[in-house]
């Protein structure tokens, strides 16, 4: 496995790959720019079933698992939902591994109240063949028709325990279920560092009542980044919340998986590969893919890149204390993503991919590429942006004016309504997010289609209200101009107009860094 | 008036090396050994003509064929996943159709570099047969009436050459729909090339075309893979075959139930054996049906009213 580096690029230095939507681009920036590729993958585990079964055996700061189990116990099993991993990996899923193992040791301890929960806090809930590809046919077609595997219900007032406030008088109120059970087991996937640890119960199995203490710009505002559990006040607040969950005595017994960055198949395998060590056939792949992709009808494109499950696979897993837990997997985490940069840029440039947490079988809408560019990637750094306060962020992404219906309603209502009034974060949370998280309409599709909830498009922008206030303006290269210019950001045809105006805000002759994501990385800039 | 002799017509013979040599007088015609049960030579069905002809008539007429009686349902498959090398799957048996429904539910790499232990006194008593089981199916004979050294030595020589084996470990057809006790062929081969066991159960297809059954009756079906099992250090084939037969009895448990409830009993000792209660055989045949699924598909959903 060869680290992540920082290429300077020279008169030598071929095309780069920038993603685009369901689609890549080739671009050659200008001379003496960087470009920031990740690690390779690290190795798998050489034997998964029994690295789970050593975890949960020989968990740390935690009594074993059979010893935390006994006849007649409530015992609840949540799970990380659909919005994770990313892309969606190859049967068999990390969480069906690990949640197969958790039950047979149940069995064995006679273990017979049994429920599982699909930590979704507002996202929308999974379908029957979603939940099936992450936990396995076996776990759903025993708990399922019984009702025993289920997912969260947020606006479910008789399914809520509140617990408590905080020292800074944030509520608490999660999943009765969980509250009320002898042990809790949480199965996280950890693919970046913000996963994980506290956050897991405090916001998977939260209702609007608690996550809106920590999903509100100023949060976000002073997350520097949330991928920083030390700089990020999102995680403080999830920490706030752990030990009054803990206080309360529930009692959690916690499993974090780290997977690896191999993100794409083969034959596309090529895209997380250096772009001077294609081959022939990565050569080939890739101009026959983009000739071909182009004329493929939208529908047709965006089912192919969603049938995409990826190779990665587990490089760890910890069971055990939350703490004690997520300090290990944070570890593993950092060990397969960080980068050292030297010095910030003036413009930081970036492919958007066709996915994000929120669009997994889903369409990739414009608030959710603003979310994907402004709160994601732009946060995938430690200490400071890789990008200049001022500075400029260039997407290369088609951020089409279209929506998923049934997955995104509120979203319609939220670009085409309130974006056209203003994109001021603060503004939309101090005037629109409580008519949206109340409203009666998007609760009922919320709790019986799958909907996001009503609130969660604000909870998107707010994500970018770091990258908002730092930088000085945001252009999309190839993007719908007019959806573009209502998400409050600047069109550019090619990548050479979106570096011409990007001057007009940091000046001539600017340095540059492209974010060469995904494989996902996370940038140590000192 | 005198008669014409009579006209002869004779075709032109063609000559050694055209047609078999003469034998000079003196010699005796070499009896030529036609060798078939436990003795027939499988060999050429593993060479690449005879393993692409498989591999078409696997992936076409059988797969077909299989689909439209047996409609199978596959689980499990997942546990498969983490395993590579040669297997040995061990499987109960109900019909003639559990090898092609197997031979097509077993994933890659496995699925079409495997030969089925088939009984040397049944699939091997004539050459025809012999050849038909060793192109079809890639049968390899088994003696299964008397203990033969040179069935075992033949299918441990081809697993450590890499090839996986399907083996019915009963020794035969369920006669009424209950399992038989294991023997120990698996375990014994196990042991012998270090060579993991992955359990399977079939369901249905006793159903469909079991012992006994004149034609194959349309319905159908459901193969279930189990996690692999090792022999424990100083384990003995007889031990490890009773483990084997478990793990059967439990896919069986967690067909007819569902996984969780299967892997409960399982923990508490309480899996229902494979080979049924105790009794007579009405009492046999009436706790079947507690076990079964549907008899056969769902008739399609047609209009109303029907004329």
């Amino acid at each position: 496995m060869r680290p992540g580096f920082v290429l300077e690029v020279d008169r030598s230095t071929p095309p780069t790959l920038f993603h685009h939507g369901e689609g890549f681009r080739l671009e050659r920036l200008p001379v003496g720019s960087r470009i920031v590729y990740p690690p390779e993958p690290l190795p798998v585990l050489p034997d998964i079933d029994g690295a789970i079964r050593h975890a949960l055996l020989h968990p740390v700061d935690s009594e074993p698992l059979p010893a935390l189990l006994s006849p007649g116990m409530r015992l609840t099993i949540a799970f990380d939902d659909i919005s994770l991993p990313l892309p969606p990996m190859r049967r068999p899923d990390a969480r069906q591994r690990v949640i197969e193992a958790v039950l047979d040791l149940a069995a064995e301890a006679g273990v017979d109240d049994v429920h599982l929960i699909a930590a979704l806090a507002l996202h929308r809930r999974m379908t029957e063949a979603e939940l099936r590809h992450a936990l396995g046919d076996r776990i759903y077609d025993a708990f399922a028709p019984r009702g025993l595997l289920y997912n969260f219900d947020a606006e479910d007032p008789d399914n809520l325990a509140f617990l408590g406030r905080t020292e800074q008088g944030e509520e608490v109120e999660i999943s009765k279920r969980a509250a009320e059970s002898d042990l809790l087991v949480y199965v996280n996937i950890n693919l970046v560092a913000m996963d994980g640890g506290h956050k897991s119960t405090a916001t998977g199995l939260a209702s609007y009542r608690s996550l809106r203490h920590h999903h509100n710009v100023r949060t976000m505002q002073h997350s520097r980044s949330f991928m920083d559990q030390h700089r990020s006040e999102l995680h403080s607040s999830n920490w706030r919340m752990g030990e009054v969950i803990r206080n309360a005595g529930v009692k959690i017994f916690q499993i974090e998986t780290t997977l690896n960055n191999d993100t794409f198949p083969k034959p596309f395998d090529f895209l997380q590969k250096r772009e001077w060590e294609w081959s022939l056939r990565d050569r080939s792949t890739y101009l026959g893919a983009t000739k071909a992709l182009r004329r493929t009808p939208d529908r047709v494109r965006r089912s192919i890149f969603q049938s995409v499950l990826a190779p990665h696979n587990l490089t760890g897993v910890n069971a055990g204390e939350v703490d004690a837990v997520h300090r290990l997997t944070t570890a593993k985490v950092l060990e397969q993503q960080v980068v050292h940069v030297e010095g910030q840029a003036d413009i930081l440039t970036m492919g958007l991919p066709y996915i994000s947490p929120y669009n997994v079988n889903s369409v990739m809408n414009p608030i959710l590429v603003m979310c994907l560019g402004l709160g994601y990637f732009f946060n995938l750094y430690r200490r400071q942006p890789l990008v200049r306060e001022g500075g400029v962020l260039i997407m290369s992404h088609p951020t089409r004016w279209e929506f998923h219906p049934v997955h995104h309603p509120s979203y319609i209502d939220f670009f085409e309504e309130l974006l056209a009034e203003t994109t001021d974060p603060l503004e939309l949370e101090k005037t629109y997010e409580q008519s949206f998280a109340e409203d009666e309409w998007y609760r009922h599709l919320y709790r019986t289609s799958y909907a996001y909830h009503g609130v969660h498009p604000f909870y998107m922008w707010y994500w970018g209200a770091h990258a908002l206030q730092h930088l000085g303006g945001v252009i999309i290269v190839g993007g719908d101009p007019k959806t573009v210019r209502r998400l409050g950001f600047k069109p550019a045809t090619t990548l050479a107009d979106a570096l011409e105006m990007a001057t007009d805000v940091v000046g001539p002759h600017p340095s540059l860094t492209h974010l060469h994501a995904p494989p996902l990385l996370l940038a140590e800039v000192t | 008036m005198k008669a014409l002799p009579a006209v002869r017509l004779r075709l032109p013979r063609p000559g050694f090396p055209w047609s078999a040599p003469e034998v000079p007088q003196g010699f005796e015609r070499p009896v030529v050994e036609r060798r078939v049960g436990a003795d027939y030579d499988t060999g050429w069905s593993r060479r690449p003509l005879a393993r692409h002809a498989r591999l078409l008539l696997l992936e076409g007429p059988i797969r077909l064929g299989v689909r439209a009686l047996a409609a199978p349902e596959r689980a499990g498959g997942d546990r498969l996943a983490k395993l590579s090398g040669p297997l040995i799957f061990a499987a109960n048996h109900h019909s003639h159709l559990d090898a092609p429904l197997l031979l097509t539910s077993i994933p890659e790499p496995w699925r079409h570099r495997i030969v089925v232990a088939a009984a040397a006194d049944y699939f091997f008593a004539n050459r025809l047969i012999a050849a038909a089981s060793a192109l079809v199916i890639g049968a390899i004979p088994i003696e299964r009436t008397r203990v033969e050294r040179r069935s075992a030595e033949r299918a441990s020589a081809l697993l450590t050459d890499g090839w996986s084996l399907l083996i019915f470990p009963e020794g035969g057809r369920s006669a009424d729909g209950w399992g038989r006790g294991h023997r120990g062929g698996a375990a014994y081969l196990a042991l012998r090339c270090a060579v993991p066991v992955v359990p399977v159960h079939v369901e249905g297809t006793g159903r469909i075309f079991g012992k006994g059954a004149k034609r194959p009756s349309p319905g159908t079906s459901r193969v279930t893979f189990g996690e692999a099992l090792r022999p424990g250090e100083a384990e003995s084939a007889s031990r490890f075959a009773g483990r084997i037969e478990e793990a059967v009895a439990a896919l069986a448990d967690e067909a007819a139930t569902d996984w969780w409830s299967a892997r409960q009993r399982a923990a508490k000792g309480e899996t229902p054996p494979l080979t049924g209660p105790r009794g007579t055989s009405w009492r046999r045949s009436w706790a079947l049906g507690d076990r079964r699924g549907p008899q056969t598909r769902a008739a399609p959903r047609t209009a109303w009213p029907r004329f």
